[in-house]
């Protein structure tokens, strides 16, 4: 059998965060009863005519620059012509042969390597309906919802670049890291905030020639793109290998069988008769607007996570994890400006932070903890004031819990760890005395029973002692009685 | 007065209003008698609003009676063009696919003359879609010459041209994409306008051909078009093409109406084969009288103005193929839902919904955007375009103004071009190129032949508006054929 390799390119549709829609005031949120977030305008009855929110463009500008993309100083929308009961006009307002950019990369990591890959062009556009094909109330018909109709979108195409599912969700996990830092889009895949369209071929490993691609559609999860991408692959080759040829197509994803199916010709055999949008003037984007948009990006996640292992001295994987995602690195800086050293935040905010956040369904933007308390945490470990199984075990969840200052919990709770001697001393006394088989085992050579001893004395000062100091004292002591 | 308050002309008659020499109510049941007493005969009007009319004139002498102030146009009656929108009425575009259509919106033209205290009598038949020179394509009924009943008004906008010809109301709206306002002004003897384009806001104007529709005013004189003007005139958010400009006083201009030392340039191309000598001769005697005016005449050329009528049909056609995409009986409208699937819904209710003319085009400008035809069509028309504006560009090196007929003919018999839709966009051959080109140009009534009425065409630079105007007023006032009312005899021929 002859090796093969996969040449994929995605086609990513995610619509912007904006408050109102692309042309027109109405609202953008998700999930309001249908059809109650209309208006002339985005229902496009006879006579109007769209107004593009600026909001929606510059969002698209200031994506674009994340992916590295070249600006259009001259950039126009385009009618795109076709026929469907959720696209109310009968044609979606598009960019066709000048977008709004074009010719950036993202650089992700994959399986250990660094990968680049190609963005051919990032566009603006409006989003048609939702249709729903089956009336919750019965009633057999189709129903239409247009609450999505002129939501902003953006589409962003790759060149086919990527190679296998793998390095297509790394891909699509980095682009929503992008974006979701830039502030440009939820990237929620479930919700239909971010849709992808891959689009795949298959040719004998080292080929110069692509070969013939099939466009997969309906994929709404990762997983199911990587399933998706998988089978066509496969597909490709199974048809490759038994002499037959890959039809040029359209492919939806069935991910209840796993499998995909050709769509029906009759909906892909679209001629969609674009042309100049004439309800909206060409526009032009100085380099002057351009910087003034690029002045707002804030530091990307590459970037950020570079400095984090060289200027912090983290190691990559607790940079990754505390830059995958802006809430959560913006706090992690916030608890190093409150005074705290870097390695020691990282491992709070990574090993109990985001746990705590799990657990208890938190968000870094809203957290129940400040910063500037982590940090004092911190400083009352370091200073020996408690001791960190009690800082982790008591203090923390009590923090979470009330929400007040770690120094007033611990005078509170009394969680100050033991430091006196002579409390300790005392302890260690009677843990000796009242474990005389600890005290034989030692004798008999088990080291282990200095351990038990150990545990036995922080129990009796229900953890707050010094644990080294306990364990200083006991072996003093029990050579002493050896 | 009263009974006869229809003969006036907007100015006058708003200052009558405001000097209390007469009622709104006064005012607008003189319109509205005249509209009973014609309209059988004429079928001028889709339909005429008698109460909603009546009520808002007294609201407003009411106003007026507790002492306050009317708008510029307070109380002074006007007719819309059944193609721009108003809130809680049918807006029809004479088609059937719209026949019950209620507008939820206004547009912002009727906002702002409403907000002038204007009182709208009735919305007006037109070719259907505002596609067709005679009126003859609105599917509902045909709408006669005031002149000469047997003869076509005129079109796209002859219901509006033929009611103030015929005395309805001194004030109608129309929209021009080819010549629609000033084309059925010529052919009704009135004074038809057709603006820069994006000095008037479109936002409410059913759209045929966005780059080309512009929304202007049909009056019984200059000094009403300019008072009609300035009052919708002037930018509107809703409108992304409309212009950040603002008219001025247009009025107090072509009051001082003075075209000494103006340059008024007659192009060669616009005194063609085939054109009526009468009109001819007429045009020619005209444009003479602006040199007694004090002005200079010269001889321009606009040498791209023979391809100006199939640059038009491309881009009005395939824009119309996309703007009227949406009627497909899915959300409003006509809708013919018998069993079948959804390309049988949207095949049934087009078919049945659009006329022949109609359909005629959203043919043209799907084939001219279609795969493999785009570049030989739309975008070699879209070329040709830019040629037909620097026409202008350069023809403006030389001149101020440029003069020519407004039609090649007199107004035509009913039926006599329909079934030859080549000549039917003949009639639009002078006006197109102002579209094209985006300029402001008037049509103003300059002579009558046989009893029936010409039009000359003025031209300007863009935003020039008032200039075009005041040219058009100097000349008006050598012409002694402003504020006529036409005979509008009711006989059938």
């Amino acid at each position: 059998m002859a090796e093969y390799e996969a040449v994929i390119g995605l086609e990513v549709h995610v619509q912007l965060n904006t408050k109102s829609k692309l042309f027109c005031g109405c609202s953008t949120a998700f999930g309001a009863e249908a059809n109650t977030q209309t208006c002339p305008v985005c229902l496009g009855l006879p006579g109007v005519l769209p107004v593009l929110n600026r909001a929606a463009f510059e969002k698209s500008v200031r994506a674009a620059l994340a992916l590295d993309c070249e600006i259009a100083p001259f950039t126009k929308f385009d009618r795109k012509n076709y026929y469907y009961p959720d696209l109310p006009k009968n044609y979606q307002i598009s960019q066709y042969d000048l977008p709004l950019s074009r010719n950036g990369r993202l650089a992700f990591e994959v399986a250990g390597h660094e990968k680049s890959v190609r963005i051919r062009r990032a566009h603006l556009e409006e989003d048609a309906g939702k249709l729903l094909h089956e009336d919750p109330r019965g009633s057999g018909r189709s129903l239409v919802d247009l609450n999505r109709t002129g939501t902003p979108l953006l589409e962003i195409v790759t060149e086919p670049d990527l190679s296998s599912a793998e390095e297509a969700v790394a891909y699509l996990m980095a682009l929503k890291q992008l974006l979701k830092y830039v502030d440009v889009s939820d990237c929620e895949m479930q919700e239909g905030s971010m849709r992808c369209e891959p689009n795949v071929s298959v040719r004998p490993k080292g080929a110069k020639e692509l070969g013939v691609k099939t466009e997969i559609k309906n994929l709404n999860s990762f997983r199911n793109v990587a399933a998706a991408i998988e089978y066509e692959i496969e597909r490709h080759i199974k048809l490759l290998e038994a002499g037959q040829r890959v039809r040029q197509e359209t492919m939806l994803w069935d991910a209840d069988r796993g499998a995909t199916a050709p769509m029906r010709s009759k909906e892909e055999a679209q001629d969609y008769r674009y042309f100049p949008e004439p309800d909206l003037p060409p526009f032009t984007m100085t380099a002057e607007e351009t910087g003034r948009l690029r002045a707002t990006l804030p530091e990307l996640p590459a970037a950020r996570r570079a400095r984090f292992e060289t200027a912090l001295g983290l190691d990559a994987y607790s940079a990754g994890v505390l830059t995958a995602e802006r809430p959560v690195a913006d706090w992690y800086e916030s608890v190093l400006s409150a005074g705290a050293p870097a390695p020691e935040a990282a491992k709070w905010v990574i090993n109990d932070c985001l746990r705590e956040r799990e657990d208890r369904k938190l968000d870094f933007a809203d957290f129940p903890v400040k910063p500037a308390e982590l940090a004092a945490l911190i400083g009352l470990v370091e200073k020996k004031t408690i001791n960190p199984t009690i800082a982790r075990q008591k203090l923390l969840p009590a923090m979470f819990e009330t929400k007040r200052g770690a120094a007033e919990l611990v005078k509170e709770l009394g969680l100050a760890q033991v430091t006196d001697a002579g409390a300790i001393s005392a302890a260690v006394e009677a843990a000796i005395a009242k474990n005389p088989k600890a005290l034989a085992d030692y004798r008999g050579g088990k080291a282990e029973a200095v351990m038990f001893l150990v545990g036995q004395v922080m129990r009796e000062t229900k953890g707050k002692a010094n644990a080294g100091a306990v364990r200083e004292l006991l072996e003093k002591r029990l050579a002493e009685l050896k | 007065m009263a009974g006869d308050s229809w003969k006036l002309g907007a100015v006058e008659l708003a200052a009558a209003i405001a000097g209390k020499k007469i009622s709104c109510r006064q005012a607008a049941a003189d319109a509205l008698a005249r509209i009973e007493a014609l309209e059988p005969g004429l079928k001028a009007l889709m339909r005429s609003c008698g109460d909603e009319a009546l009520s808002r004139a007294a609201a407003l002498d009411e106003r007026l009676a507790r002492g306050g102030q009317l708008g510029p146009l307070g109380g002074v009656p006007v007719v819309l063009k059944d193609n721009l929108c108003w809130a809680g009425h049918v807006t029809s575009c004479s088609s059937k696919i719209l026949e019950s259509y209620e507008a939820p919106y206004t547009a912002t033209v009727v906002e702002r003359l409403l907000a002038a205290d204007a009182v709208v009598v009735g919305q007006s038949n037109m070719d259907e879609f505002a596609m067709g020179s005679s009126t003859e394509n609105s599917a509902f009924q045909t709408t006669r010459n005031p002149w000469d009943v047997s003869r076509a008004p005129g079109g796209s906008s002859g219901g509006s041209a033929a009611a103030v010809a015929a005395g309805y109301a001194p004030l109608a709206l129309g929209s021009d994409t080819g010549g629609s306002i000033r084309q059925p002004a010529g052919f009704c003897g009135i004074v038809g306008m057709k603006p820069t384009y994006g000095s008037v806001s479109r936002y409410g104007l059913v759209a045929f051909s966005s780059s080309l529709d512009q929304i202007g005013p049909l009056t019984r004189s200059v000094a009403d078009a300019a008072l009609f003007f300035q009052t919708i005139a002037g930018h509107d958010a809703k409108d992304s093409t409309s212009a950040k400009w603002q008219p001025g006083d247009v009025l107090s201009t072509v009051r001082a109406a003075d075209v000494r030392g103006k340059r008024f340039g007659v192009p060669r191309e616009y005194f063609i084969e085939g054109m009526e000598k009468p009109v001819e001769a007429a045009v020619r005697a005209a444009i003479a009288r602006f040199k007694n005016l004090g002005g200079e005449i010269v001889e321009i050329s606009l040498p791209h103005s023979g391809y100006a009528v199939a640059v038009y049909y491309i881009v009005a056609t395939a824009e119309c193929s996309s703007n009227l995409a949406r009627y497909d009986g899915v959300h409003y409208g006509l809708s013919s839902r018998e069993a079948g699937d959804l390309v049988g819904l949207y095949s049934r209710t087009r078919r049945a919904g659009f006329g022949a003319e109609v359909k005629r085009r959203i043919m043209l400008g799907t084939y001219a955007l279609s795969a493999g035809y785009y570049d030989a069509y739309y975008l070699k028309a879209l070329k040709v375009r830019a040629l037909v504006k620097r026409d202008f560009d350069r023809a403006f090196e030389k001149c101020d103004y440029v003069l020519g007929p407004t039609s090649p003919t007199v107004p035509f018999k009913l039926g006599e071009r329909i079934d030859d839709p080549l000549a039917m966009y003949l009639s639009d051959i002078f006006t197109i190129s102002t579209n094209l080109a985006g300029l402001p140009g008037v049509s103003v009534p300059c002579a009558m032949v046989d009893g029936l009425p010409v039009g000359m065409q003025v031209i300007g630079r863009d935003f020039d508006d008032a200039g075009v105007l005041a040219a058009a007023a100097a000349f008006e006032k050598t012409a002694d054929l402003a504020g006529r009312v036409a005979p509008a005899k009711a006989e059938v021929a």
